[in-house]
């Protein structure tokens, strides 16, 4: 197995003085795909805060590349990893395109790499029609695209960065079926040129069929790390999401298929 | 209307970038010109120029020289970089506190200088001229402002930082504070010190001389300089603080940096003109209309129009109701309340919630 990109051991977080994450114990290898999932309220957004250094670690340990977080300025992390809020609050009439540039801050590698990268990720998020569009005047999906294309733009070429991470806070919930389908393969097609992908996702199916790796969490804990085959069971589910469902296999993969 | 439609469909945003800073370089001097030409006695650019040439040391001193050398051309340059300053600054501000109705009053700098100035006016009578020609008014507006935003800064920040929604209310806090004192002050004052306390906050450039111009140079010069510097990190900032974080920006020290470059030029305007309204918040919102909110381009841009809204509403306070004078600070209120409040109203049109 390759070294691990992130690593998370015993790892703890308790902002505002209430443990909101116990006990997390987690490998990343590059190119891996990991979905975060559980019931709301779980503390998957926490978890994400704390990969992502808008919380600090408690107790425990957590190195990204070989080095502990803390050794990481924030314009190197910056440079390897990519952040995606749930929800954004921008409210300037940008453009799109000034939107997506605002990707490469981190970076100093010319306009012309910049405008390459552009072109890139606005292929991969279907936003190239828009791209002279305000953002404030986009639908609510159309927000969500563009800030993923931003988000891509960060962390697109491997070149930037001695490793990348790139972390997705519910990256489908506004977007319609052909578009997170084509999210969640540019996502995959990141992964395939050695970028560590985490995402919070509510959807078991799209999990099922996108991600390498799932973690379940309940109340802060872990529940089950593992692939989607191994811990997709119908008592998994009842016992975290205290629902009854129907675990088949995928008619034209060898993925679970979650019904309700 | 025109610049709304241009504005939802900005194909070519750069290029009118372009446009409408060519347009603001060429406008500068115009208005310069104007400035100089008009008032009690109207004079043509023969004469302007001869005046200039005077300054420099050589050709004759008449009365036109005397008119520019000694009035009009150091009321012109002090309008100009005190418009320049309070528009970049508010600019600053607005990205800031990511909301395009902000005013760099909001932090407080704008109430502690009057309150600063009232208070040299009723204790010491504001007689007393000190170095340079910064009066003891203009000292005490000066410290005044600082104090205050320094005082706002302190109460907005806690251990996991500043929080501009915080820094918000505090200044709402500490500018009705300083208004409370100050109507303390103007109760127990004499008339005439109440006159020149209303006349002082009105805002005038009529004070322009010299050793003020060079004040404003160095301090305006130095804001001016600095703000640009500030200028990838406010766009980043507009996304949200969390998400400039994300980008490798050192948000807190950004927003520290910003407000005390915030206090200083709104400060040194304040003292050296008083308080001029709505340049600060106008300014800024006509330029991003036009261009957009690109920090790199709006923070000059905003200099460049702030300046000649100065120029054009002193010209006009000198001349439309001559021989007497209005407050420049009065006539852009005058200009500026009406067309704000059309914009509060047409704000979704352009993409602004």
């Amino acid at each position: 197995m390759m070294s691990a990109l992130l690593s998370l051991h015993a790892a703890c977080a308790a902002p505002w003085g209430n443990a909101l994450l116990e006990d997390i114990n987690l490998q990343l290898a590059p190119g891996q795909v990991l979905g975060i999932l559980g019931p709301n309220g779980a503390g998957k957004t926490s978890l994400l805060n704390l990969l992502c250094g808008a919380t600090a670690l408690t107790a425990g340990e957590m190195l990204l590349g070989n080095r502990p977080i803390a050794d990481w300025s924030v314009r190197q992390r910056a440079c390897a990893q990519a952040v995606l809020p749930q929800q954004s609050s921008l409210n300037f009439p940008y453009t799109v395109e000034e939107v997506v540039l605002l990707g490469r801050t981190p970076h100093a590698t010319g306009s012309s790499v910049d405008r390459e990268v552009l072109a890139a990720t606005l292929e991969a998020t279907d936003t190239c029609a828009l791209r002279h569009r305000l953002y404030t005047q986009l639908s609510g999906g159309e927000r969500q695209r563009v800030q993923l294309a931003r988000v891509f733009a960060q962390v697109w070429r491997a070149q930037d960065a001695p490793l990348r991470l790139l972390l997705l806070d519910e990256p489908t919930t506004a977007l319609d079926l052909s578009h997170q389908q084509l999210i969640m393969e540019s996502a995959r097609r990141l992964a395939s040129q050695g970028s560590a992908v985490v995402m919070v996702l509510h959807d078991f199916n799209l999990a099922a069929r996108y991600t390498d790796l799932c973690l379940v969490l309940d109340q802060g804990r872990q529940q089950a790390l593992g692939s989607p085959k191994d811990i997709f069971t119908q008592d998994m589910f009842r016992e975290v999401f205290k629902v009854d469902v129907t675990v088949n296999t995928h008619p034209a993969a060898d993925i679970p298929l979650v019904i309700q | 209307m025109s610049t709304i439609s241009a504005g939802s469909q900005p194909a070519s945003r750069s290029a009118r970038t372009r446009r409408v800073l060519l347009a603001l370089y060429l406008l500068l001097p115009a208005c310069l010109l104007l400035a100089l030409s008009s008032g009690a006695v109207i004079l043509n650019a023969g004469d302007i120029l001869a005046g200039l040439a005077a300054i420099l040391g050589d050709g004759e001193a008449n009365q036109a020289t005397v008119i520019i050398g000694q009035i009009r051309l150091p009321r012109a340059l002090l309008g100009a970089l005190v418009g320049a300053v309070l528009a970049s600054t508010g600019a600053a501000t607005q990205g800031l506190f990511r909301n395009p109705l902000a005013d760099p009053s909001l932090i407080g700098v704008t109430a502690g200088a009057s309150l600063g100035a009232s208070l040299a006016i009723v204790t010491a009578g504001g007689a007393i001229s000190g170095y340079l020609g910064f009066s003891l008014v203009s000292l005490g507006a000066f410290l005044g402002g600082l104090l205050t935003v320094a005082m706002v800064y302190r109460l907005a920040q806690s251990g996991s930082g500043t929080s501009v929604a915080t820094m918000l209310l505090a200044g709402i806090a500490v500018t009705a504070l300083a208004g409370s004192i100050g109507s303390l002050l103007e109760y127990h004052a004499s008339n005439d010190m109440l006159r020149r306390i209303s006349l002082w906050r009105m805002g005038g450039l009529d004070g322009a001389n010299y050793p003020r111009l060079l004040i404003a140079a160095i301090v305006g010069g130095a804001v001016l300089l600095a703000l640009p510097r500030y200028a990838a990190a406010l766009n980043a900032m507009l996304l949200g603080e969390s998400e400039a974080r994300h980008l490798g920006i050192d948000v807190d020290r950004i927003k520290w940096g910003l407000i005390i470059w915030v206090a200083i030029g709104v400060g040194a305007s304040v003292a050296l003109a008083g308080t001029i309204a709505f340049v600060g918040l106008v300014v800024p919102h006509i330029v991003r209309l036009l261009i957009g909110p690109d920090h790199r381009s709006l923070i000059p841009a905003c200099a460049l129009a702030g300046a000649c809204l100065l120029l054009l509403a002193d010209t006009l306070a000198r001349t439309v109701m001559a021989p007497s004078e209005l407050p420049v600070g009065v006539v852009t209120a005058l200009i500026g309340v009406p067309f704000f409040i059309s914009l509060l109203r047409r704000r979704y049109q352009y993409g602004m919630q």
